[in-house]
């Protein structure tokens, strides 16, 4: 029994703690909440010279080649610090959908413009109201040309290049293709948006006639979002474990120092209690994330279930933890100047990126009994 | 990653399975369970046969030391010994708290000589123990109790004590033949000051045993009585007032009940009825607050299990396991009374009739026996605390009672 990471892993993760402890303590992701800067450049620009962006890249590529468990650990770090640095889109997701479905070409030119940390990707996927399913993109690509509107992108601004669902014009699931898009085109425009966390900043990406390729086949790009999602879904779990752990002893700290009625508020079974059920979820969370982390490396076929039940937990454990220590710090808690806020928002970013709990726990049942029919 | 075993490991899980082929009928479906009814006098005298041939063949008590008929393993072979036979049909629990929590504890504190009578036939499973701590008036505070022990003279002259008092939920005392009993001989000091163990026979003049018959039905805990109960000095654990101690060494040694099986019925189950009932819209699997339930249960079923593994692998390489199991029966005992609840549900009214619909007295089964999981070994508050303070590192509970002498105590 091996359920565990490696001691040069964890050697890993304590690098990284240490690296966003110093450079990305909370202050700095106050700076980008408060200020007009798309992310923490210098913190950025210390993750790519720690190869952070490597990390996952094959060697071919100009990447690191490591197993998606190094990428699991850092994940994890970064969640921990809310570090807002484009890591969810570009680390995983733009370069995950590159990995997935991308020609030798493409990944030649972007992976290695990636791994040098020289190029930012995101993926572009929403069309304002109404969840993305395949019969509602109205963004169409075709000719080599893509045309319409993607918002909320996350990290629209940072990034260099997109990966985007555009309707190609195929039948239900096949009506969408994944596209690869060159931001810093004329014929691309970004407009910054209001979000409910602007400590990671999302944009409006309007695309007029913009020159564009497949990534993939024609007609894949929903079975293929479907794919990056489950990979995707493992490393937000470890990113959220990490910010769900932060907020627990974020509260956990508050609670020990806190008097009411003549004693600390954390010597109350009321705190007590709700912060054991932090730890519980936490745990039940950082499991099922284990588990996704070991099938998404050994590419095994339980992947797809194990995925959504990370991310399920993850979801659960993070909402949780981050609401429980708004609300152990009281008043205070609730003010503009207590960190408490930055959990609570990024919670729910990720909760909503990749679909929420309602959609993934369709999806575990579904895969549940197409596991249980085989 | 991965799930498997060391080399060392295999080999000893292919030793256990080839003995156990030999010697015992494997389950021809993984839920088939022996322990239904451990009350049943029967089923006792079956376990104990077992239990012998465990011992003789060195698997009793893997990670005890071999001058004591163990074999001095490493906990992680107590629990692959345990995996493997939970694949076979046999008759396991009697013994669990004996061996697993008075024998351990005796063996920190009784005589070479105590220890040289009573260790072999426990092992062996020729005398069964019982746990005597838990009292009407002292249930989670333990250190509450009430049973007195006095000094006393025997009627041969030897140095003894008296005890009088009561003990309730003791688990086997029907059928145990010693137990262990914390008791109060100084109630002049504050509560965790003036405790003292011993052990004694169950057949000592003065014990009386009243089965207790539980909300499920079964009748496997007990109320002892102790009137004038007189036994040596000799047979005190520990000294005089350090009860509390001892308590404590009996009480770690609750663990390795990580590789216990689980058995019953799960999500599985639960799925297979939605695919069999019909709602007013169709199949209840396609429901999606059934689904909603479903994958949550799941969740917490994988969970479960995974954190068991990163336990094992602590155990595996040789290290002491993090705090994560500890979470399990927090989890798993409301699991437990919620999904049978909610199985019932989808039964619809015939859900309370037994065995109307298939698996409905697994899960009225689960139901009951939830309610009674949440509160045996700790209760859901209690072991809630137990995390808050152990893993979080927050206060203890004010505790009005500690410098207060017992008998001042309101």
């Amino acid at each position: 029994m091996n359920f565990d990471f490696s001691d040069d892993q964890k050697l890993l993760k304590e690098q990284l703690r240490k690296f966003l402890t110093d450079k990305c303590p909370t202050k700095v992701v106050r700076r980008v909440l408060d200020g007009n800067e798309t992310h923490a450049d210098e913190v950025w620009k210390g993750l790519v010279d720690l190869g952070v962006p490597a990390t996952g890249i094959p060697e071919e590529y100009g990447g690191l080649g490591l197993s998606p468990l190094e990428l699991c650990v850092i994940a994890e770090e970064v969640g921990r610090a809310a570090a807002p640095v484009p890591f969810d889109t570009s680390v995983v997701l733009a370069t995950e959908a590159l990995k997935l479905a991308g020609s030798d070409a493409q990944k030649k030119k972007w992976l290695s413009e990636l791994a040098a940390g020289k190029a930012i990707g995101t993926l572009a996927i929403a069309e304002g109201p109404q969840p993305p399913k395949p019969r509602g993109i109205r963004t169409t690509f075709g000719g080599g040309r893509l045309n319409g509107k993607k918002v909320p992108v996350a990290d629209g601004e940072a990034a260099t290049f997109a990966v985007v669902l555009a309707n190609t014009g195929g039948q239900g699931d096949r009506a969408v293709s994944l596209v690869l898009v060159d931001l810093t085109q004329a014929a691309v425009s970004k407009k910054r948006v209001e979000t409910i966390d602007p400590a990671r900043k999302h944009a409006e990406l309007t695309f007029k006639d913009a020159n564009a390729e497949f990534l993939g086949a024609e007609g894949e790009g929903w079975r293929t979002l479907e794919r990056l999602y489950d990979a995707a879904a493992v490393y937000f779990a470890f990113a959220q474990v990490g910010g769900a752990e932060a907020a627990m002893w974020m509260a956990r700290d508050y609670a020990l120092q806190r008097q009411a009625f003549g004693r600390a508020i954390g010597s109350y079974q009321a705190i007590k209690h709700k912060l054991a059920d932090c730890y519980v979820k936490l745990e039940l969370a950082r499991s099922n994330a284990y588990y996704g982390a070991m099938m998404l490396t050994d590419g095994g076929a339980d992947l797809p279930l194990a995925a959504a039940a990370a991310r399920i937990a993850a979801t659960d454990a993070y909402d949780f933890a981050s609401k429980e220590n708004i609300q152990t710090h009281g008043g205070i808690g609730f003010t503009w100047e207590a960190d408490t806020q930055f959990h609570y928002r990024r919670a729910r970013v990720m909760a909503l990126a990749l679909g929420g709990p309602m959609a993934w726990k369709d999806k575990l049942v579904s895969r549940l009994e197409q596991k249980n029919a085989a | 990653m991965d799930f498997n075993d060391t080399p060392e490991e295999a080999a000893f899980r292919k030793e256990v399975r080839a003995w156990l082929d030999a010697n015992a009928t494997r389950k021809s479906d993984d839920k088939a369970s022996f322990r239904a009814r451990n009350d049943d006098p029967e089923l006792l005298k079956k376990a104990k046969a077992w239990q012998d041939m465990k011992a003789k063949a060195g698997y009793a008590r893997i990670t005890w030391p071999k001058e004591y008929g163990g074999r001095g393993g490493s906990p992680i072979l107590q629990v692959i010994y345990q995996q493997e036979e939970a694949n076979y049909l046999v008759p396991l629990g009697f013994f669990d708290i004996g061996l697993g929590m008075c024998i351990p504890t005796m063996m920190a504190y009784a005589s070479p000589e105590h220890l040289q009578r009573y260790v072999k036939p426990a092992l062996h499973g020729d005398e069964v123990w019982c746990q005597l701590f838990s009292e009407p008036a002292a249930g989670s505070d333990v250190a509450g109790i009430r049973t007195r022990a006095e000094r006393a003279k025997l009627p041969d002259g030897g140095d003894g004590w008296v005890i009088n008092g009561q003990k309730v939920w003791t688990s086997g005392a029907h059928y145990s033949d010693y137990g262990i009993i914390i008791t109060r001989t100084d109630p002049n000091v504050p509560k965790h000051a003036g405790l003292t163990m011993f052990f004694l026979s169950m057949k000592t003049p003065g014990v009386e045993v009243r089965p207790i018959k539980q909300m499920s039905g079964g009748a496997n805990f007990n109320e002892v009585f102790f009137t004038d109960v007189r036994i040596p000095d000799s047979q005190r654990l520990g000294k005089v007032g350090e009860g509390w101690k001892a308590a404590l060494t009996t009480l770690m040694n609750e663990r390795l009940a990580v590789g216990m099986p689980s058995g019953g019925l799960d999500v599985d189950e639960l799925m297979e009825l939605a695919r069999d009932t019909d709602l007013e819209d169709g199949p209840a699997i396609r429901n999606q607050q059934v689904r909603s339930k479903i994958a949550d249960w799941y969740v917490q079923q994988q969970g479960l299990k995974l954190t068991r593994y990163r336990t094992l692998t602590a155990l595996s390489k040789g290290q002491t396991p993090g705090p994560e199991s500890s979470i399990i029966k927090i989890v798993a005992a409301p699991k437990m009374q919620d999904m049978g609840a909610f199985a019932m549900e989808l039964m619809g009214p015939a859900g309370i009739m037994k065995e109307e619909v298939p698996h409905a007295a697994g899960f009225q089964a689960q139901w009951i026996g939830g309610a009674g999981f949440r509160i045996a070994g700790g209760t859901d508050e209690i072991l809630r605390n137990i995390v808050a303070e152990r893993v979080l590192g927050m206060p203890a509970d004010v505790r009005v009672d500690k410098d207060v002498p017992f008998n001042k105590l309101k």
